[in-house]
């Protein structure tokens, strides 16, 4: 297909493409090293909205680079971006839109015979990476010939993997040809699937892929100027041949530590890892084509989809929950109480005093458990200080902001306070009286309750419509969840004020009813359920752990089992049950194991391999059915559909939307599943237990 | 040594180190997407690169002019554009305007602090981005200078002022100040054709919303080949059958320039090359309606009190706001109007004025002189200011061997 017809049928698709713009400059290069081409990438909006490429913004990539072949006496061909952005890749805007394996590939190509023209020029040409550079547009600085990246440069990845695709556009060739298999591993593989982490420009220096770095202050001044030196044969670039010898073992290295981790859940990063291992002795051609082949697959498939789906609950509706009042109801809050000095509680005292930087008081009954808090707060602090996340004087201020005491009468001109004392309604019910007792008629009272009603935590009280539920997910700091209950007296100012507070927490809020264990909880716990009743009537151990492997979990159910703590899941195992006895099930083998102190299944050899406790064997009174790990698959899977299906009958959340962002952003369930209800959809579980779909 | 005790205050000799500018670009033109804060910067990053022995924590203190402080050219330009340059926390800095000599105020009044013994090392600067910040933005002129005559109501638009000086002087004519500006145009062209001028100039990098970045490198407003009869054809914009066109004053201009100062002890001690001394300076007010002629007393005053007379002066950097207004000055020290020692690389002419920075590209253009005349020992700098005023330094010719230490 010739590039125009290509153009023509897939901006069908991108209707609402966002044009990046290649705008032309001829102009002299310093110390008379000749005329550059300065190819400017702008999609003509503020830094807010990145430069990205799709069918029409490829065009005048593509006309850019025509017109440069027609000028006369080029010396060079550079391209960068508008401020702060270099490129950030393909627009994804059509991408779940493409309904043909033939349009998918025309995409592929398109962005490769456009691409590819910056490394077949007759002159050198300099990607000047001027700020973020991601997929594509890191993609297209490496089809320069050299490379220069601003040292305040920010958003610098091949983040594809992470969003179920490949670096397709030449990426997955050129990279390892650059710099080896092994760096080439961690940038496109490792880096996106660690939650997407970035380079920083030194990392670009340091893995070979910029070969001079600038500051920011006269980037394109100093890039321009290395460039006529380059020319002039004052500077020359060294390109050292990675090593092919070892690549075959580096690449299969990789592709077991993928197995380990994703039993084969999902197809990226193994098509990724396939690509870098042919790279090693496919000619350029070659590498492309394999590219177009994989790429145009991988964007057909169910994975890139519910990927991007993850993506935007993550980007989009996590910061616009639906269903809350209006935020100008949201009263201001200026002084925060928290009861109960232990673990939980001083990990949202720091929480608390990070982001709002107010006072925050910690109460417990026994001062030596205040202290303790304190102290814990205090070393995070002095923590953060030593490795320079915050400055000496935030440290001091964050410092003092934070004090203690046995009494609750210093909550008295508070706005806010949250309790995390023991997981009883009595113990909660009364702490909220004496709270009651010494702040204002508006102070909200949260509660961070994960299985209690929050309505009767607030029964007794005179003003119960400024209880709200608070829930946050361990460890506090780096989980993004949290869930915000409202009970049935909460009123509209008590819910935006708590939803204002999480925003300036930095947390993903989403509003629940007030029902038992909320989301997250309800659906881990319900889940995990079916896996110790697997084991409780028979089934072996490892099978029953190994049975949720081709989802691709963060976590094992049995690892899960043992971060939360035994004793904690069978109490709350216990409370649903009280609730829901017909579907959550209270094994007695935990049970014992609890009894017995243990806070595992299993033990952990020097390697971190586990392995069966030999005392919790011997606890384990089991059964005789023997289930294999596909039917604890089914069991399990078929619970979270009816259990996902009832908690949107019963309003606990809005919509199966609300469900699945829960799931990712709460239990770290992968992009790739869309959290939890597309997968449910696509592998037809939905339809068996519920007789139809959870989405349209 | 030269450093002396004198009681307790140190007398410190001044030298000019080095000086860098900007293209000077028409008013909104080549530079018209750069803020003018960014072109201080890149003048002072490219001086600190071309003075490699300088510890950038040793500038004492950074002084940078802007005749219309606001916006990009306000918030206190010296310690902004310091710190946007990169330049280590501690050195401080500060702004300064004195209209056109605003540039030429910061090296005296950084030199002042030098000779006093408070600093040993200084950058100046000067910008003036009369694209984004015309003549006369946001001015709000006192009510009392025309109602009680305080100044001439002509006194405000320069280009009248130099009508005025026509008058004054009736042998000051047109037809002087047209071959007058047609000689800047020709000596501008010959020494960017020796290449003279090129290395003072840092290229910037210029981004326009419809044709992306670009890296400008050459000034944009001389005329070459400009003659006495197409100036004639020029209309007289200040007055009509006037004497002052386009054609003999300087254009609106966008650009920037930088200069690094040292006590002389200072220089030998960190290596810097040290290209002229300073021997004093002096500024002088006349009336603000014709304040072309500011520089006759301020010369006057500064040769007095450094002990030198005109003769002893080699080479003149005149700043050429208007043709007249150097013509005025010549013609009351008695210099010819084609005297080699005037501006021999040309000037504001051809080569544009952005307002106060223009004292420093008359000290850069002096340096260049010094080197290219080793027998001449004294130059001045010197240029009119708005509101009736002159400001001139007289400087040192350190360039040559055995010149006079």
């Amino acid at each position: 297909m010739s590039n125009e017809s290509a153009v023509t049928k897939i901006s069908s698709v991108f209707v609402d493409e966002v044009v990046t713009h290649a705008k032309l400059r001829i102009l002299e290069l310093p110390l008379g090293a000749g005329k550059l081409a300065l190819i400017t990438l702008d999609n003509d909006q503020d830094h807010t909205r990145p430069s990205t490429f799709g069918p029409r913004g490829l065009a005048s990539l593509d006309a850019a680079l025509d017109e440069i072949a027609l000028t006369q006496n080029i010396a060079a061909v550079a391209i960068t971006g508008k401020p702060f952005i270099f490129a950030v890749g393909a627009d994804l805007s059509g991408a779940d839109l493409i309904d043909s394996l033939e349009t998918a590939r025309a995409i592929t190509e398109l962005g490769h015979r456009v691409f590819r023209r910056f490394g077949e020029l007759t002159v050198p040409s300099f990607a000047y990476i001027n700020g973020a550079a991601m997929g594509g547009g890191l993609e297209v600085a490496l089809h320069c010939t050299y490379r220069t990246v601003s040292t305040g440069a920010a958003g610098l990845a091949l983040p594809e993997v992470f969003l179920g695709l490949i670096p397709g556009w030449g990426g997955t060739w050129l990279l390892p040809n650059l710099i080896g298999p092994t760096n080439a591993l961690k940038v496109i593989i490792t880096n996106a699937m660690a939650q997407n982490k970035q380079m920083k420009p030194n990392d670009l220096m340091k893995l070979g892929i910029a070969d001079a770095a600038f500051e920011p202050a006269d980037f394109l001044e100093q890039s321009m100027r290395w460039t006529a030196k380059v020319l002039l044969g004052e500077v020359q670039v060294a390109r050292p041949e990675p090593d092919r010898d070892s690549w075959d073992d580096v690449v299969n290295a990789a592709r077991a530590g993928l197995e380990v981790r994703l039993h084969g859940a999902t197809p990226a990063p193994y098509v990724a890892c396939d690509l870098i291992a042919g790279a090693k002795y496919r000619t350029r051609d070659e590498g492309f084509t394999a590219e177009d082949d994989a790429l145009s697959v991988l964007m057909m498939g169910a994975d890139l989809r519910a990927s991007l789906y993850s993506f935007n609950l993550v980007n989009k509706r996590a910061r616009k929950p639906v269903g809350v009042p209006d935020k100008s109801l949201a009263r201001p809050v200026t002084k925060i109480g928290v009861v109960g000095a232990g673990l939980m509680a001083s990990q949202l005292a720091l929480l608390f005093v990070r982001r709002l930087e107010v006072p925050v008081v910690i109460t417990d009954l026994d001062g030596a458990r205040v202290e303790k808090g304190l102290a814990y707060v205090h070393g995070e602090v002095d923590a953060m200080v030593a490795k320079g996340r915050l400055s000496p004087d935030k440290g001091n201020r964050l410092k003092a902001l934070v004090t203690g005491s046995t009494s609750k009468s210093d909550f008295a001109d508070a706005d806010f306070v949250i309790e995390a004392v023991f997981e009883n309604l009595e113990i909660k019910q009364q702490v909220f009286a004496e709270v009651e007792a010494v702040v204002s008629d508006t102070c909200i009272l949260a509660t961070n309750t994960s299985s209690l009603s929050i309505s009767k935590i607030a029964q007794n009280l005179k003003h119960p419509e400024r209880v709200v539920g608070f829930h946050f997910f361990n460890p506090v700091s780096v989980m993004p969840l949290l869930e915000i209950a409202r009970g049935t007296k909460t009123d509209d100012a008590t819910l935006a004020t708590a939803f204002a507070v999480g925003k300036v927490l930095k947390k993903s809020c989403v509003l629940v009813k007030d029902a038992p264990a909320f989301v997250v909880n309800r659906l881990l716990t319900r889940f995990l359920g079916e896996v110790t009743r697997a084991v409780d009537e028979g089934t072996d151990f490892a099978a029953a752990d190994s049975a949720l492997d081709p989802l691709g979990l963060p976590l094992s159910p049995f690892v899960l089992l043992q971060l939360v703590g035994p004793a904690v899941a069978f109490h709350v195992s216990e409370t649903m049950h009280a609730q829901f006895p017909d579907r959550f099930y209270v094994s007695e083998n935990l049970r014992r194991l609890v009894a017995a102190g243990k806070t595992s299944i299993y033990i952990w050899d020097a390697n971190g391999k586990p392995s069966v406790d030999p005392d919790v064997a011997a606890l384990y009174v089991q059964g005789p059915v023997q289930l294999s790990a596909e039917q604890v698959r089914t069991r399990a899977l078929t619970a979270l559909a009816q259990e996902a299906k009832l908690l949107l009958d019963e309003g606990v959340v809005a919509a199966a939307e609300d469900i699945d962002l829960c799931m990712l952003v709460g239990a770290g369930w992968p992009f790739w599943l869309g959290g939890l209800t597309p997968y449910l959809d696509r592998t037809g579980i939905s339809e068996q237990v519920n007789g139809k779909k959870f989405a349209g | 040594m030269s450093s002396t005790r004198q009681g307790t205050k140190l007398v410190q000799e001044v030298v000019y180190v080095d000086g860098v500018r900007t293209p000077f670009g028409k008013a909104g033109s080549a530079l018209g997407g750069a803020r003018a804060d960014d072109l201080v910067v890149k003048t002072f990053r490219e001086l600190l690169r071309r003075n490699p022995s300088l510890p950038p924590a040793r500038i004492d203190d950074v002084a940078v002019a802007a005749t219309t402080q606001i916006g990009d050219q306000g918030l206190t330009l010296g310690r902004t554009a310091a710190i946007l340059a990169g330049l280590p926390v501690s050195v401080p800095g500060y702004s300064i305007d004195r209209m056109c000599a605003g540039a030429l105020t910061a090296v005296t009044t950084l030199s002042a602090a030098i000779m006093a013994g408070a600093y040993d090392v200084a950058l100046a600067g000067g910008v003036e981005h009369m694209g984004r910040h015309p003549m006369g933005e946001g001015v709000d002129p006192n009510p009392r200078f025309l109602a009680e005559r305080l100044v001439d109501p002509e006194a405000l638009q320069m280009g009248k002022t130099a009508e005025n000086l026509h008058d004054r002087f009736g042998q000051l004519t047109k037809a002087r100040a047209d071959a007058f500006a047609v000689a800047s145009q020709e000596k501008t062209a010959k020494a960017f054709a020796n290449n003279l001028l090129q290395p003072e100039i840092v290229p910037v990098a210029v981004r326009n919303a419809d044709l992306g970045w670009d890296l400008v490198s050459v000034d944009e407003c001389p005329r070459p080949g400009t003659t006495i009869e197409g100036l004639a054809t020029l209309k007289t914009p200040f007055r009509s059958h006037g004497r002052v066109t386009a054609g003999n004053s300087s254009g609106l201009t966008d650009g920037a320039t930088a200069c690094l100062l040292a006590s002389e002890a200072t220089a030998d001690e960190l290596g810097l090359i040290k290209k002229m001394r300073m021997v004093g300076f002096a500024f002088a007010g006349v009336e603000p309606e014709v304040m072309g002629v500011g520089p006759v007393p301020s010369t006057q005053k500064a040769l007095d009190r450094a002990g030198l007379t005109i003769s002893d002066i080699d080479i003149f950097e005149i700043n050429e706001a208007f043709a007249v207004q150097v013509l005025a000055f010549l013609d009351h020290f008695q210099i010819a109007d084609d005297d080699p020692r005037v501006n021999p690389l040309g000037g504001a002419i051809a080569v544009g004025h952005p307002l106060a920075a223009s004292g420093i590209r008359l000290m850069s253009y002096l340096a260049k002189d010094f080197e290219n005349t080793p027998s001449a020992r004294y130059g001045i700098t010197t240029m009119c200011i708005g509101l009736g005023m002159g400001g001139t330094i007289i400087w040192e010719n350190l360039a040559s061997q055995g010149s006079p230490a």
